[in-house]
């Protein structure tokens, strides 16, 4: 059975937790770099990218992090874990921090306040109807890099991304009960860290 | 690829938000710049108001929803979620707010009600809402009217955690016992908490509430932080806690590294030291006033 980390520093770590224990998959939460030892991948969830930023730091796990996902840990990102992973980001604080893996430009926050949070039914390369994506303060990716595939777009905006170890999407598919977009990372991992569903 | 309808406003969206601001700490705020501070050390979100509850509660007088430029000055210095304060039934002030955007609404004990007998029907609004409670049937009454978020009330502006642990053993002990009673006594259980017999229900089941239920009124130190998230709370409220005692910045971020790290001991004791003295605080035999009391 797979060992899945979920980043427990702030955000929706339970709602991924529950969706992927629906998975028979092992959940770990990870708050300290020795949670790191011996996972098949890891989640890093929605939540405030600044709040987890200052956690990264102080909870001294921040580059065995980075350093873990660089060398080929499956990885994935949803909103604030997307932007956790991008490697160019705009509208945040300057000291912000990420892990740099992803090779797109997002915009924090993208879409607006609270008010402007919606859903969407959206159609996800890999799955064979459409996926309720839920947004919330939700950022925006405005450019990829070109080893980056789209998995899914909204109004003509990428929504989910997948690049080498890491799947990323700026919705939340933790909040739903439709588990099928955890299970393409699940496929990630089972079939290589460098090989997913889809491509 | 194809795209079809959007939702705005609608219960998953609006839960969907306080699901995001789990394990974080939402800090009330005065100014812009203790915005920036709150920020800095880590908050999930700011509740932005005119005077902290230990103000509210020294000055006394009616308690309002706060300034409507000073709330603007505030969602302008910052990217986190902004947060305000409306009195419990006056959704004017919760229209008002809507309409600046504010990201969450707290329907709150801590100014004077607008409404003695009505909370503000909240089914009627795009805005996600947070409602305090003392008990599990007050919880039960605020998510049947469209809360997204439920607070345990504790009492706000006294530094004093003793009534948030009341709150959250009742509301936390009462879910126990209700997963444990059989399918008739859930009615009996509706009838005692005055609660529509379907949350009841649901809650029977999920073994939790239907939204996440965070802790507010009188956490001042980050030992009192990790303690409302050990009795079960998903994240805290600080009040004046932070910008009423002595060096708020560090005591701010520690507050957010014990939310965080509140099973871990050690981690704890480190960010305990060197914080400075905390606020003052004030005994509950001390206040003539319960804002806990306020809501029906």
């Amino acid at each position: 059975m797979p060992v899945v980390g979920v980043l427990a520093l702030q955000g929706a770590f339970h709602a991924h937790a529950r969706a992927l224990k629906q998975l028979n998959v092992e959940v770990r939460e990870v708050r300290l770099p020795h949670d790191l030892e011996g996972l098949d991948g890891i989640v890093l969830p929605g939540g405030e990218s600044t709040t987890m930023s200052h956690l990264l730091i102080s909870s001294g796990i921040f580059e065995v992090l980075a350093q873990r996902i660089a060398d080929g840990l499956p990885t994935m990102g949803t909103c604030a874990g997307l932007i956790l992973l991008a490697e160019r980001v705009l509208d945040a604080r300057p000291d912000q921090v990420s892990c740099s893996v992803l090779d797109v430009t997002v915009r924090r926050n993208g879409y607006g306040r609270q008010i402007d949070s919606f859903e969407a039914d959206i159609a996800v390369k890999g799955l064979e109807t459409p996926f309720t994506a839920v947004f919330i303060r939700a950022p925006i990716i405005e450019d990829v890099g070109s080893d980056v595939e789209i998995l899914a777009v909204h109004n003509g905006v990428p929504i989910a991304v997948a690049s080498q170890n890491v799947l990323a999407a700026t919705f939340h598919p933790e909040l739903t009960s439709d588990v099928r977009f955890h299970e393409l990372f699940l496929n990630m991992i089972s079939s290589g860290s460098t090989a997913h569903s889809g491509r | 690829m194809a795209s079809t309808s959007s939702n705005s406003g609608s219960m998953r969206v609006n839960r969907g938000l306080a699901e995001m601001l789990k394990g974080g700490v939402i800090m009330d705020v005065v100014t812009p710049g203790q915005a920036k501070i709150a920020e800095d050390a880590g908050a999930c979100a700011v509740m932005a108001l005119e005077r902290v509850p230990a103000d509210i509660r020294r000055d006394g007088g009616v308690a309002r929803m706060s300034d409507v430029e000073m709330i603007e000055g505030i969602q302008a210095s910052v990217s986190i979620p902004v947060m305000a304060k409306v009195r419990i039934g006056h959704f004017v002030e919760a229209q008002i707010l809507q309409s600046l955007g504010v990201d969450f609404i707290d329907e709150s004990e801590v100014l004077t009600p607008a409404d003695e007998t009505h909370h503000i029907d909240k089914f009627n609004f795009t805005v996600p809402f947070v409602c305090g409670a003392t008990n599990l049937g007050e919880a039960l009454r605020r998510i049947s009217e469209g809360a997204c978020m439920i607070r345990s009330k504790g009492e706000a502006g006294t530094g004093n955690i003793v009534e948030a642990v009341r709150h959250l053993r009742s509301i936390i002990g009462d879910i126990r016992r209700i997963t444990q009673a059989d399918s008739a006594e859930l009615f009996d259980w509706a009838k005692k908490l005055q609660a529509p017999l379907p949350l009841v229900q649901e809650v029977a089941e999920l073994g939790w509430l239907p939204v996440p239920m965070f802790c507010a009124g009188g956490i001042a130190t980050p030992a009192d932080a990790a303690m409302a998230m050990q009795l079960g709370a998903e994240a805290v409220f600080v009040g004046s806690g932070i910008f009423k005692s002595d060096d708020p910045a560090p005591r701010a971020r520690a507050i957010v590294e014990a939310t965080t790290h509140f099973r871990d001991a050690s981690i704890l004791a480190k960010v305990s030291r060197g914080l400075g003295a905390p606020m003052t605080g004030i005994a509950m035999d001390e206040i003539n006033q319960r804002y806990a009391e306020r809501g029906w």
